[in-house]
């Protein structure tokens, strides 16, 4: 029994970390309808932006290597990147088309993909490299001493980042003016710009915070793994979790991360045994392809209905 | 039909001109390269290369080429995808005096996928490292040359290195030894040896594989952390390496008791892993280093003269980059020997640099002349034997760098290359192929 509460408390802290990345997709689908398939390049371009910011700073600035002064700099840096790097989207690719098919828009943000991994590499190098958020990744003590049970301090430190991130996004969606005109432009682009809601800044500002989600998830992941392209897979982690929690839910994210993350966990020891082992990367897609059957938009999805 | 003065001399000196190109590419041999450095895998591929090409310049600075044939390459960029590593070894194939002398695809995918072609076009493919291991048999593959030490040399050479810390290998017997692996036909590609090995010395072998790419390991630690091995065995590529030690150092396992295969132990996994990886061990045919005369001589007649090919040159002496170097000496002696016999001062085919891999021999007396003393291990290959020397070295990480911990370590030469044998006669057989006669060659 404590071994399944060990893998299932385990499995729900790597869940949040999960929904973390969903976040950036929600987001950008909420607001414009558009499924960005470079928010795992733009979380790998933000980390390698923040590392590689940490690195030459103190040659520009004279500060201490490893400070709190290169640390927050590079930071403010790297976020400034991650909005640029949003406006600039929304006016190169997005803007031109407006009003397109979804699935346009879709392609735009796959060939997004390769320039983001591409201009990453291109400016900071391909090293993998390391990333210290001077949170401790070790067990919780007083749990393992009382309950014989391992709980990382950084996935919990970390799971409460998200947590706090998600209330945050939450709030601004439901009761603030920005949020009201994001989920009307998300609902139709042509009716919102007619009541004269700003579209371009509209989407600005959504592909801005979603820079800023990548920077975050970056930080956690990259500090987990270590910089490197692979933080682009972490995308892969998110997709079966939007699939289960919906494409415009914030709370759907989470709540999709914390049984993705639980299941594949749970089912990696429980099943994975039976079939060889290694399932932990498709058991997702499989469990999100059933709920699909029962409920097409996700648990919190919202219902389409069209009027024929 | 009349010539005029003026075309005659026009024709003569185009036919002048032309000859004088032909004699000049002449005298270059050409290495085409069907590199990565970009794609999930390009911090490896840009080290490796990088010493590589490196090696072949200072040779080209420092020598004036191999007998005076001057070397020349191309890279081809594969991202590590098996589509475009066939298309770079057909770009490749004919380009330079000669075509391409050799394929180094660095990547077991690749290599399987152009296993037939390079037979038929007569090219050699040098896999060190990586690819078929019971290609090693040079009398069912030919083309093929997976050199130094296959991955089954390395799996029994890990089982004597453990044996050796717990004092001989009939020690091992009730001991428990986990196999963390890449759920891949690279990472299931100990299992056969580990297997016979696990019956013959007694020690309890559990199998825990990793899925593609690895950046989320906690059900396979928790496993570990349930099971209590004395010892496991890291069999990771890219991501799945820093991810395994920052999830031991989570689950509160000694990161001494790890030990890492050489596509586990290179800086590129450690340095990303942090603090975690400190005391970690990993095998190699290679050490890490910048005090080995041969890197010093590339510092000195590459990097002075700024013709380095590393961006970051901190990375000039690391695991990857000496491997690269270990590349270029294995292919430039190859040339030296196959210009022996087949003219000195001429580029060859690639059927005259098989020839050349065939009967390399590099000894202690010749990597003492190259600078490369303990920085790789002696070798001799054969007709029959396609691997040379079958041995790794340990090394363990300080947190900094790694530091070599133990002298080279076989595997068991006889238990492997029995194995090679039976694979390759299997595979001969399903083929339709009669083993060569290596009596019968020169």
């Amino acid at each position: 029994m404590t071994f399944f509460l060990e893998v299932l408390i385990g499995g729900l802290l790597s869940g949040v970390l999960y929904a973390l990345v969903a976040l950036g997709f929600v987001l950008i689908f909420k607001a414009s309808g558009v499924f960005n398939f470079a928010q795992g390049a733009m979380v790998f371009f933000a980390a390698l932006t923040f590392v590689g910011f940490t690195e030459v700073l103190p040659g520009w600035t004279g500060l201490e290597p490893g400070s709190g002064g290169v640390f927050w700099l590079a930071f403010a840096l790297a976020l400034a990147s991650m909005i640029v790097l949003g406006i600039a989207t929304e006016k190169v690719v997005l803007r031109p088309l407006v009003n397109q098919p979804p699935i346009t828009l879709f392609m735009a943000t796959i060939g997004l993909t390769f320039f983001v991994e591409g201009l990453a590499q291109a400016i900071w190098g391909a090293n993998a490299r390391g990333l210290s958020l001077g949170i401790s990744d070790e067990p919780v003590m007083w749990i393992l001493d009382d309950f014989d049970i391992i709980i990382s301090k950084f996935d919990l430190i970390a799971a409460g980042i998200a947590l706090v991130l998600f209330v945050v996004l939450a709030l601004l969606f439901q009761y603030t003016r920005v949020g009201r005109a994001l989920r009307a432009v998300a609902d139709d682009h042509q009716a919102a710009l007619s009541v004269g809601i700003p579209l371009k800044h509209i989407w600005a500002i959504v592909w801005g915070v979603a820079g800023f989600v990548a920077l975050i998830a970056g930080l956690i992941w990259g500090s987990r793994n270590g910089v490197q392209f692979a933080l682009t897979f972490t995308a892969l982690k998110a997709l079966p979790v939007l699939i289960l929690g919906g494409f415009t839910s914030v709370p759907g994210a989470i709540i999709g991360g914390l049984i993705i993350g639980a299941s594949e966990k749970l089912a990696e020891i429980y099943i994975g045994p039976f079939v060889g082992g290694g399932i932990e990367s498709w058991f997702p897609y499989v469990l999100a392809m059933f709920f699909l059957l029962v409920r097409p938009e996700g648990l919190f999805g919202e219902k389409h209905i069209d009027r024929v | 039909m009349k010539f005029s003065l003026r075309k005659s001399m026009v024709v003569g000196a185009a036919v002048t001109g032309l000859l004088a190109t032909g004699y000049a590419a002449a005298q270059e041999q050409f290495v085409g390269l069907a590199s990565y450095r970009v794609g999930p895998f390009g911090s490896n591929g840009a080290s490796l290369y990088g010493g590589w090409i490196d090696y072949m310049q200072m040779v080209n600075e420092r020598d004036g080429g191999v007998n005076g044939v001057k070397l020349t390459w191309e890279e081809c960029e594969t991202e590590y995808n098996n589509a475009r590593g066939v298309e770079c070894y057909e770009r490749l194939k004919n380009r330079g005096a000669t075509g391409n002398s050799v394929f180094q695809p660095l990547s077991t995918g690749i290599t399987y996928s152009v296993l037939d072609r390079v037979a038929q076009d007569k090219i050699p493919m040098v896999t060190i490292g990586y690819g078929r291991t019971d290609a090693a048999d040079g009398r069912v593959f030919p083309w093929v040359f997976p050199m130094i030490t296959t991955y089954w040399s390395q799996a029994s050479a890990i089982v004597n290195y453990i044996g050796s810390k717990e004092g001989g290998n009939e020690k091992l017997k009730g001991k428990k030894i986990a196999l963390l692996f890449h759920d891949s036909a690279y990472g299931r590609e100990s299992h056969a040896v580990l297997d016979k090995l696990a019956e013959r010395y007694g020690y309890e072998l559990t199998k825990i594989p990793v899925a593609n790419p690895g950046n989320e390991q906690q059900a396979q630690w928790l496993q570990i952390r349930q099971l209590r091995p004395d010892y496991t065995i890291l069999w990771g590529w890219g991501v799945m390496n820093p991810t395994a030690l920052r999830t031991a150092a989570r689950t509160g396992y000694p990161r001494e008791k790890i030990v890492g295969v050489w596509w586990s132990g290179s800086e590129e996994d450690t340095i990303p892993a942090g603090d975690a990886a400190k005391g970690y061990v990993a095998a190699g045919f290679n050490p890490a280093g910048k005090n080995f005369p041969v890197v010093q001589d590339i510092q000195k007649h590459v990097y002075a003269k700024n013709r380095g090919n590393m961006e970051d040159k901190d990375r000039v002496g690391s695991v990857l980059y000496n491997r690269g170097v270990v590349h270029g000496i294995i292919t430039v002696e190859a040339m030296r020997v196959a210009q022996e016999k087949f003219g000195k001062g001429k580029p060859l085919t690639g059927e005259q640099m098989r020839w050349g891999f065939e009967n390399l021999k590099i000894d202690e007396k010749r990597l003492a002349a190259l600078g490369a003393s303990g920085f790789m291990p002696e070798m001799q290959i054969t007709c029959e034997d396609h691997e040379g020397a079958g041995m790794v070295k340990f090394q363990q990480w300080d947190g900094a760098k790694w530091n070599v911990v133990s002298d080279w370590v076989k595997g068991d030469r006889q238990l492997v290359r029995g194995m090679i044998e039976e694979s390759a006669a299997a595979y001969a057989k399903e083929k339709g192929i009669t083993p060569r006669d290596c009596s019968k060659e020169m």
